[in-house]
């Protein structure tokens, strides 16, 4: 154990220092890309872990992102408090969705659908009320001069680069800490049999709750940060349904049973879209969600738990005998 | 003001009747879902995809081939049925003992696969199929003869399944078949067959959505995604696997589409339908016509 946490050390000091060896802007941007999408990937994968597929966090990180920036731009809120609002604004959405479903035990493809609508939802509000966040022609938070602390600007992308490892950072330590407490027990329990785990004394409906509203939470987080990077939203790459798909798709490559799959799957997927973009410019338009489709059928199909999991599994021996809802058969609740 | 009313009014009943018009190819894709889902107990979140790769046959068919439309269509729902088929074969059949929820991710696999690959082969401008039909005016209403067949073709489409379930060998077998999994290949019925003919049948079904949608809006790759989350929905608000009420639920949430769209934005009357689905899936979890527990 103890060596892991050198091991942690070493890398992390390493990834601090990271940018101060070799500043190229381009490998800075590609890399806090790919730290803000781990970090929404990783608290997809919060809720994932468990059997509770949800297709709606793409509306939670279109929530982030545009509260964030309405509140800037009209209201001269700063993202310092704007964040936490759009944070909280994704909480109360996730609870008024979450509770009924959990408390009515809308389960399996239910579930999957219900978020679902609420990532259409969120995607339909955001271009109908195309006066104030300009529709599908996107949006842009206004601009406070070169570097503002207040606005949360920086032209530097190295400060950019140390915020989003501090954040993705934040994200593991929290996948962690939900790994090592009872919730994880709680919640096992539940994704294998919600009614035993009730008899067992479980609060089958508070214990979901609480990982959707931390799952929710983050993700708004992800998405606050990713419009204040950018500078520029749409509600295409921010909400809706393909977004969700796509965390759910980078999730599952990396493996959602293993802390740092998420990251492995936002490097993948970040990595292959750049290098088909730079290979083939223009021309690349599409095969690189041609090739992330082939890779998520085969992946289903050969390696469900993932590239990161699987390797860990195949480096470790003897195999640790799976844990329940790891197995093939995970019985889905159905009326 | 009494004339205010009354336009408002000739505006009312149009929208209904277009919404009416709407709910009869929702119902044709909500029966291929349902059919599939009742009989594999699979979700395939790629159906509109199908749709749209079939509306692309259409397309290349009249526009480059020269073939007439109703010549072109039959060959399009057979393209489809197989494409259906091959769905079923290539990416659900070593996946029917994993978790559901594995089965419906794969399916959003091909879902990316599907409109990537129509961004690759087709480009992105939008394309239309540049068949006008004429506009039936009904006193001050309009409709477009695109809908009325769309509606009549989608209504022939639902009654020939219903024939097919109901007076084929092949049929009653399916029926069987989603009544008891376990049951049915012990009396001497080869499931792999039977989930092979659905498969196809809801391609089919896809397919000839197709060829009716392309009369009404202009095919690009991301089309699916305009009337593919609004066909889950539908499914699951009627009952995933429940026909009758996917049909119902079909034109209820029809015309909250198009009454919604009377009032303001279209995209508001998404927003209500949506809405409204959240709120009904408490009230009844498993479906309109469902028996409370």
């Amino acid at each position: 154990m103890s060596r892991q946490v050198k091991a942690w050390i070493v890398a992390l000091i390493a990834l601090v220092a990271l940018p101060f060896v070799h500043s190229d802007p381009y490998h800075l941007h590609l890399l806090v890309l790919i730290l803000i999408w781990s970090f929404a990937y990783t608290s997809w994968s919060i809720m994932g872990r468990f059997g509770l597929v949800s297709l709606g966090h793409g509306g939670f990180l279109g929530i982030g992102a545009y509260v964030t920036a309405l509140l800037w731009n009209d209201l001269g809120i700063s993202p310092w408090l704007g964040i936490p609002l759009s944070m909280a604004t994704a909480g109360v959405l996730a609870l008024i969705v979450a509770y009924p479903c959990f408390r009515f035990r809308i389960t399996g493809h239910y579930f999957v659908l219900v978020t679902l609508a609420l990532s259409g939802i969120v995607l339909q509000v955001i271009t109908a009320t195309r006066d104030y966040t300009g529709g599908s022609l996107g949006y842009t938070p206004r601009r406070a001069g070169s570097s503002s602390i207040v606005a949360l600007q920086f032209d530097d992308k190295v400060i950019w680069y140390l915020i989003a490892l501090a954040v993705w950072l934040a994200g593991i330590v929290i996948w962690h800490w939900i790994d090592r407490s009872m919730i994880r027990h709680a919640m096992e329990a539940i994704s294998e049999d919600e009614d035993a785990a009730a008899a067992a004394g479980v609060n089958v409906t508070a214990e979901k709750l609480k990982i959707t509203l931390i799952s929710a939470l983050m993700t708004a987080l992800a998405g606050a940060l990713y419009c204040q990077y950018q500078m520029f939203i749409s509600p295409d790459t921010v909400s809706g349904i393909a977004v969700s798909l796509q965390m759910v798709f980078a999730a599952i490559v990396g493996g959602v049973y293993v802390a740092l799959g998420p990251t492995v799957g936002a490097i993948i997927t970040i990595l292959l879209a750049e290098v088909l973009r730079i290979g083939f410019g223009t021309k690349a338009v599409g095969w690189d969600n041609l090739v992330y489709g082939v890779l998520l059928v085969l992946f289903i199909i050969f390696l469900p738990k993932g590239i990161l999991g699987s390797v860990i599994d195949w480096t470790k021996s003897p195999p640790k005998p799976p844990r329940g809802h790891e197995q093939e058969t995970v019985p889905v609740a159905r009326r | 003001m009494q004339s205010f009313l009354d336009i408002f009014d000739i505006y009312f009943l149009e929208a209904v009747i277009n919404g009416i018009l709407l709910g009869g190819v929702l119902a044709l894709l909500a029966l291929g879902l349902n059919l599939i889902f009742g009989v594999i107990d699979v979700t395939w979140i790629c159906y509109a995809e199908l749709v749209m790769i079939g509306m692309y046959g259409m397309y290349y068919l009249v526009q480059y081939f020269g073939l007439p439309y109703w010549a072109a269509a039959p060959l399009v729902i057979l393209l489809v049925a197989l494409l259906g088929a091959a769905l079923h074969f290539l990416v659900i059949a070593p996946l029917l003992t994993a978790p559901p929820i594995n089965q419906l991710l794969a399916t959003g696999g091909v879902l990316f696969i599907l409109q990537s690959f129509a961004t690759v082969a087709f480009g992105i401008d939008f394309k239309n199929l540049g068949i006008r039909l004429p506009v039936l005016s009904l006193g001050d209403m309009n409709f477009s003869y695109a809908r009325l067949l769309s509606f009549a073709a989608a209504l022939l489409g639902m009654i020939g399944v219903y024939l097919f379930l109901t007076r084929t060998f092949t049929g009653t077998a399916i029926r069987a078949i989603a009544q008891d999994r376990q049951i049915m290949p012990l009396m001497g019925v080869d499931p792999k067959r039977l989930y092979l003919i659905t498969s196809a049948i809801g391609g089919g079904l896809a397919g000839l959505a197709a060829c009716l949608l392309v009369l009404q809006y202009d095919v690009h790759p991301f089309v699916g995604l305009s009337f593919g989350p609004i066909t889950f929905l539908i499914c699951v608000l009627g009952g995933l696997g429940n026909f009758i009420g996917g049909f119902i639920a079909a034109f209820v949430f029809a015309e909250i589409i198009s009454l919604g769209g009377l009032f303001s934005d279209l995209e508001w009357g998404y927003v209500l339908a949506f809405g409204f689905f959240i709120v009904m899936m408490f009230i009844r979890p498993a479906g309109l016509l469902a028996r409370r527990s």
